[in-house]
């Protein structure tokens, strides 16, 4: 498996989707850096969500996601349920303001490629123009990419995908030439709120856990790091994120495991199929002739 | 990741990003599965003609031995097609990667190109032939390029794929073994055609079996396979394979007992015996012809179901939460 086997530290994203305010500057940073052409330019109603999903021309990507909460669910249930609900109708309808306590949230975070360590597109790729960088990225060639499609379906977040124009596969470099530049990636210096933190991946995983533990003490139980663990199936993300809902409700997989572990199986099961077919097709020729 | 600290909002249904994909589906074109099918058929036949032609039956082998060569020359020109240019067929050489399915297919692909087609040439050169290394080779390579293509689609992240990682390549096998048969079918003289009518039979129920038991095991995930488009091909797969099956079944000699020695061509044959002789050929071709329709169709059925899965999302979630 082409797991990460470098020597020099290894960088990553550090994504707190709770301090995420959905400005996109990240996106249009990002584009503008790699001249990612443009793509959908119409209305999604999906929210403030009007770019999709991430893909060949979406290399970071906001999600939004407006939630209304059970009555009084963060502090126990209230006194009176009923004028409560009265009220959260009068607030739905506009008559009413909102307030912090009404039940409503609006989750924003800035999806991008998660730098497997373990990463299922690499090791699907089949002319090596993936390939993992000195700083333990994972970065396509466009020279070698021969457009199979295969790491597209070899992801197991669906980052990947191809230009329609060229058929080629393109994704995320995390910035590979201002890494080589010593510069910080451009979706992270242009977030103005450092919901997106660059750094050396060891220092990010302490900086979540203490920023984690913060939030659970001023009482938002719900924060939860994802990607940060190198037992899990991908054997941790290099961009690993701090969520605020479980993770399908941003259209992450809630425990992806990348496709070359099941490789033993596969490649059991299809010479064992192999052999069972030339052992039948052997046997027809037994028997009487006629 | 983290253990679940707590659930905000109460629910009974996964919660999905306005209902839109986890998992991109495939972008293959096509030419993929008529890729699947042209493979399939030239490592059946690969294996049928070597099999052929070491049992000491030329004229089955010298017809299997055409199937193995049409699907070794047809399916890299798929490949290029759905790529683009030649070009790009040619970047998947430039490296061996053993955790690439797609990579190993390529060299697999051209490995037993080369030897089918020294084995087919030897064969239709010399009739006498009984057989030598290129044979064992075709054989050898074909079988597992019949298969593989069934590894390719389950090594991914395509959820109604992947948890069929076991059963696939069974299904693979037997729809490439039931085409191979069917393709020699449609050539071969009826005198020896009994190989190849018995295995397209028996191949047939194989492929319905392992197709049961694949939907079975995948529980939920069955779904992709049986709705939509990927449902309507199969369906069409079952009905072609099944009724190719019966057709050779009919025609076989082994159910008419009493002509088991009759054999075309013999002037001295009565009336009736010619007539049993021509509906017999009439049901073969009918049969070789359904059980290659059935063959292809089962290949977009796959495929269509890969597009199925990957385009709901739920199928991912369920998939990670049983596991």
């Amino acid at each position: 498996m082409a797991g990460y086997t470098v020597d020099t530290p290894r960088v990553g994203f550090f994504t707190d989707t709770s301090v995420c305010i959905g400005c996109k500057a990240c996106e249009v940073a990002c584009k503008e850096w790699n001249k990612v052409p443009a793509d959908n330019q119409g209305y999604l109603g999906s929210s403030y969500d009007n770019s999709g999903e991430l893909g060949s021309e979406r290399w970071r990507h906001v999600a939004f996601i407006e939630q209304k909460l059970p009555v009084g669910v963060e502090d126990g249930a209230p006194d009176d349920l009923v004028a409560e609900a009265a009220r959260q109708s009068l607030v739905e309808q506009g008559l009413d303001p909102k307030t912090d306590e009404d039940g409503f949230r609006w989750l924003m975070s800035s999806d991008v490629c998660k730098h497997c360590t373990e990463a299922g597109c690499l090791d699907a790729c089949p002319t090596g123009s993936l390939f993992r960088t000195e700083f333990g990225t994972v970065v396509v060639q466009e020279d070698i990419c021969n457009g199979c499609g295969y790491c597209v379906v070899s992801c197991p977040f669906g980052v990947l995908d191809q230009r329609e124009e060229d058929g080629r596969v393109w994704k995320c470099t995390l910035c590979y030439d201002r890494l080589q530049g010593d510069m910080e990636p451009a979706c992270a210096q242009a977030c103005p709120t450092d919901s997106i933190q660059f750094g050396e991946l060891d220092e990010l995983r302490e900086r979540a856990a203490e920023r984690v533990e913060l939030l659970h003490e001023r009482g938002r139980g719900e924060a939860r790091l994802y990607g940060e663990d190198p037992e899990d199936g991908v054997g941790g993300f290099g961009a690993f994120f701090l969520l605020l809902d479980e993770p399908e409700t941003y259209r992450l997989p809630p425990d992806p495991v990348v496709p070359t572990r099941q490789a033993g199986t596969v490649w059991l099961s299809a010479l064992a199929a192999a052999g069972t077919m030339a052992v039948g097709i052997a046997a027809s020729f037994l028997g009487r002739r006629d | 990741m983290s253990p679940r600290e707590k659930t905000l909002v109460p629910r009974e249904e996964p919660t999905t990003y306005y209902g839109r994909p986890i998992v991109k589906p495939p972008v293959w074109k096509p030419e993929i599965p008529f890729y699947f099918f042209f493979g399939g058929l030239a490592g059946g036949s690969a294996v049928l003609a070597a099999t052929a032609t070491f049992a000491g039956r030329p004229g089955l082998a010298r017809r299997a031995w055409g199937g193995a060569f049409v699907g070794v020359t047809v399916s890299p020109l798929l490949l290029i097609k759905d790529l683009g240019k030649p070009s790009r067929f040619l970047n998947m050489l430039r490296v061996f990667k053993v955790t690439s399915p797609m990579n190993i297919g390529a060299w697999l692909l051209l490995a037993n190109g080369g030897a089918t087609s020294l084995a087919a040439g030897l064969n239709l050169l010399n009739e006498e032939r009984r057989g030598g290394a290129p044979e064992v080779l075709a054989a050898a390579l074909g079988a597992p390029l019949a298969t593989y293509t069934a590894a390719l689609v389950t090594h991914s992240a395509i959820p109604a794929w992947s948890e069929a990682r076991v059963e696939m390549p069974f299904v693979f096998a037997a729809s490439a073994t039931a085409s191979a048969a069917g393709a020699a079918i449609l050539t071969v003289p009826a005198d020896e055609a009994q190989p190849a009518r018995r295995l397209g039979i028996a191949a047939a129920i194989a492929e319905e079996a392992t197709t049961i038991v694949l939907r079975k095991r995948l529980g939920p995930l069955a779904e992709a396979y049986e709705q939509g488009t990927a449902g309507k091909f199969g369906k069409a797969a079952r009905a072609l394979t099944i009724a190719g099956a019966l057709a050779f079944a009919v025609g076989d000699d082994a159910f008419h007992p009493d002509h088991r020695r009759s054999s075309i061509g013999r002037l001295t044959r009565s009336k009736d015996e010619r007539r049993r002789a021509k509906r017999r050929n009439a049901l073969s071709l009918a049969g070789g012809t359904l059980l290659l329709a059935g063959s292809v169709c089962k290949r977009w059925s796959v495929f269509k179901a890969g597009f199925q899965s990957a385009e709901d999302p739920t199928q991912v979630i369920q998939t990670q939460f049983s596991s």
